[in-house]
């Protein structure tokens, strides 16, 4: 069942003032339109969802990288004349839903202020503790810091790893030399591991020993 | 970039602990006959009591949300296959599923009904597999396991004979599915539902009196009702603690509306719950199979219009879910119009479902953990992707 | 020596059978080689169908799967090997007994597979630590495994435990442990064990493509 947003809208502009919460209109056929929340109310919003709205089941969480602002409004159309970030940021999506009243989801959007230093968004697991492990992995794999996290901590990759692999600009480390039979995007990629002279034609030939039996 | 921030965030060092503490610190896994894949625990033992429980993930992170995003939608099929790899029918469906939404695609009513007896096929499979590795995990280790999988290589074959692979079937396509049932696979498929109950008897047979079974997981892991639904629990999980909340009746995907079954609750939501729920859930997926077999009819197995080639969604997003064998198995797609999705995102309900692993062992013993584990179900494919 | 063939079936079908010290042993351990018990990923679910009633792995005397490495000699690496997975891969081979065999089974362990586009996978085993069987499948197919296993126990028979091409495990000097590769910033360190795993070098074929 598809929510009410413009209600739920209306509900959380009367009961938080001060919220900075403002629709935005889903332009595919899935009819799945989301409020943007501002960073510093998001707990708030939350908590209110929770208890005045019965919205107690926070299905998914899931970070977007945007390093083109412009994009994540054509996902996301705002409603009148909104500037446009100046530059990317990192966005978190939250998918709620309702086990009593059955509807959902209800999806809300918090967005980073930048890429860099200030990619940062208060945690929700006070109010919602299914965020734990996805916040961390939001964490990990993008770089999102989610402040008031309990146990903020790389959850897939290991500790010592620095980068965050799911933005868009990783790049992975190159670490397979070997294709048996390269083309096209992979020969160029093949072709860096070994001097140019020896790949003229671009033939790449097998010299290990077979197997002894 | 902010390299430095997640050495802020470092994972604590076990301590070896002093001879004041007599804390024990075990490392259970990622190689561990119980685990049930590559799964690590980071346990603090007080005697054999659990005073801590930190879950380590990861072991089997294979990039498949990246890989999806640099390929194509129709590419990303077979990658879902090999997500929970007991039941690749159910994911194939709720990839299907999401992006028939972001695409607002018509699935012809023989494709749903082809999918719902797939997927009910393959809960059949997965609640069997899971009462045969949780009887494993009791020290049943092999007996149990046997009888399920003697019954699985039965569904495995019908699989293969429409799909043309065992496990990875890659058979859903977006506004239907890849080909027609063979002919008489249907008949084949009646038999197989017919000869299903009489097992679930000589299983449950085994099972229900068992006084091990019984000593083993009655009153071991429930919590209350309010902080599983706060947790993010779905699933037989959920249902097993009295909470009727299946997404089959919630939000009927597909054709489930047109069917006569019944959603089974637990009680208190212990272990033993939680594998008994999954024997009746079994009991109404034969009702739903034979009514669907009953009244498969004739038509198009994919929709004549449905795009393979060249496939652009319109710019936007969907979340779209389904019931999984597991709990909800959600995708959650952007497109920004291209041929390949800008977001990528599963929503994995083994993962999910952990989140309260470290609460439910508190204060039991190490042997129950494994129990609590195995009863949770979770495939390692989907939890770290 | 060996003896000759023709004298030891006379000598059989008397009810003596002859043979050698390196046949005997050979025999025995071919035929009942414990496996690590030890799952991957979907080539794991395969792996038990194979152990189970409708493939009985038990006929080929590998169905006592142990869950130790030091009571194991064969690891079945049946599954995607990611690189956060891998040094505990490495450390697990090492702990087992000589004599010790490795199959890769399916494309992930072979070579990263559908995932070898991942940040996080291994691509190839065979680059830590050296395999005697691969089986190729996505995953293979229980009767795969089965043949893998044939094919290894079969290597087995033709081992030579003296002289000079003996096989590794029976030469002192033989490497029974690699080193396990350490987590680094960006990839593993090393990202190969390069004693033992190198790209085949490109040679360009003489008169080339026109």
């Amino acid at each position: 069942m598809i929510v009410e947003i413009e209600t739920i809208l209306a509900g959380i502009r009367e009961a938080l003032p001060n919220s900075g919460i403002s629709f935005r209109k889903n332009p595919g056929p899935s009819g799945q339109h989301s409020l943007l929340v501002d960073g510093s109310n998001l707990v708030e919003v939350c908590q209110f969802l929770q208890d005045t709205l019965d919205f107690d089941l926070l299905s998914n969480v899931t970070g977007v990288d945007w390093p083109e602002p412009a994009k994540a409004d054509a996902v996301a159309v705002p409603e009148g004349e909104v500037t446009p970030a100046a530059e990317g940021f990192l966005e978190v999506l939250y998918h709620l839903y309702s086990t009593n009243r059955r509807v959902g989801p209800l999806v809300l959007r918090a967005r980073t202020a930048d890429r860099a230093g200030n990619a940062k968004i208060p945690s929700v697991v006070s109010v919602f503790r299914s965020a734990e492990f996805q916040e961390r992995e939001i964490f990990d794999l993008y770089g999102v810091i989610f402040t008031g996290h309990p146990d903020l901590r790389r959850i897939l990759m290991w500790d010592e790893f620095v980068d965050f692999p799911m933005r868009k600009d990783y790049v992975a480390p190159d670490d397979y030399e070997y294709e048996p039979t390269p083309h096209d995007a992979v020969l160029e990629k093949a072709k860096t591991h070994y001097p140019s002279s020896e790949t003229q034609d671009g033939k790449i030939q097998d010299t290990r020993k077979e197997p002894v039996l | 970039m902010i390299s430095d921030s997640s050495m802020l965030y470092s994972t604590p060092a076990l301590e070896t602990g002093d001879d004041e503490d007599q804390l024990l610190r075990v490392s259970l896994g990622p190689q561990h006959p119980s685990t049930h894949g590559v799964f690590r625990m980071n346990v603090v033992l007080d005697g054999e009591t659990v005073v801590s429980l930190k879950p380590v993930f990861g072991y089997l992170h294979r990039n498949h949300e990246k890989i999806a995003e640099n390929a194509t939608y129709l590419s990303s099929m077979p990658y879902t296959d090999r997500l929970d790899y007991i039941c690749p029918l159910s994911n194939n469906w709720a990839y299907a599923h999401a992006v028939e939404k972001l695409a607002g695609i018509e699935v012809p009513e023989r494709a749903e009904y082809m999918r719902v007896i797939l997927a009910e096929l393959t809960r059949l499979i997965n609640h069997t597999a899971f009462a045969g590795f949780i009887l494993g995990d009791m020290g049943a280790w092999g007996s149990a396991l046997m009888y399920a999988f003697r019954e699985r290589e039965k569904i495995l074959d019908l699989f293969e004979d429409l799909t043309g692979a065992r496990m990875m079937a890659n058979f859903m396509r977006f506004g239907g599915c890849r080909n027609d049932l063979p002919a008489g696979w249907a008949m084949k498929c009646g038999k197989l539902v017919d000869d299903y109950g009489p097992f679930l008897d000589e299983m449950e047979k085994f099972l229900v009196g068992n006084e091990i079974l019984l000593a083993r997981t009655q009153d071991v892991g429930q919590l209350p009702k309010d902080i599983l639904i706060n947790g993010g629990i779905t699933g037989p999980m959920l249902r097993a603690a009295g909470v009727n909340y299946d997404i089959r009746k919630v939000e009927p995907y597909g054709i489930y509306e047109r069917f006569d079954f019944r959603i089974p609750l637990g009680e208190i939501g212990d272990c033993y719950d939680r594998i008994m729920i999954r024997f009746l859930e079994m009991r109404e997926s034969l009702k739903i199979l034979r009514q669907a077999l009953d009244q498969l009819p004739e038509g198009d197995y994919i929709h004549p219009k449905a795009k393979i080639r060249n496939f652009k969604p319109p710019v936007g997003e969907a979340y779209g879910r389904i019931e999984g064998p597991k709990g909800e198995l959600g995708f959650h797609l952007i497109s920004d119009g291209t041929t390949n999705p800008y977001r990528y995102r599963v929503r994995p309900p083994s993962f999910i479902n952990l989140t309260l692993l470290e609460d439910m062992c508190l204060g039991l013993d190490l042997a129950d953990v494994v129990i609590i584990l195995g009863s949770i179900d979770i495939v390692l494919g989907e939890v770290d992707r | 020596m060996a003896i000759d063939p023709k004298l030891a079936e006379d000598l059989k079908s008397q009810g003596v059978h002859v043979t050698s010290f390196e046949q005997l042993i050979n025999w025995g351990r071919s035929s009942s080689l414990w496996p690590l018990q030890f799952g991957l990923a979907c080539c794991a679910i395969e792996m038990i169908a194979a152990t189970m009633a409708k493939y009985d792995m038990a006929r080929f005397g590998a169905e006592v799967f142990r869950p130790s490495p030091r009571q194991a000699d064969l690891m079945i690496v049946a599954g995607t090997v990611t690189k956060k997975m891998a040094p505990q891969v490495v450390r697990l081979y090492n702990q087992m007994a000589e004599p010790k065999y490795v199959i890769a089974m399916g494309a992930c362990a072979i070579s990263g597979g559908p995932f070898k586009d991942g940040y996080n996978v291994l691509k190839g085993i065979d680059r830590f630590i050296p395999v005697d069987v691969v089986i190729p499948g996505c995953p293979p197919r229980p009767e795969a495994l089965l043949d893998g296993l044939m094919t290894l126990r079969d290597k087995i028979a033709k081992e030579k435990l003296i002289g000079k091409h003996r096989a590794r495990h029976a030469d002192p000097n033989g490497a029974a442990s690699f080193p396990v590769p350490e987590f680094g910033p960006h990839d593993l360190e090393p990202t190969a064990n390069r004693e033992i795993w190198n790209p085949p070098t490109i040679v360009r074929e003489e008169g080339g493509s026109e």
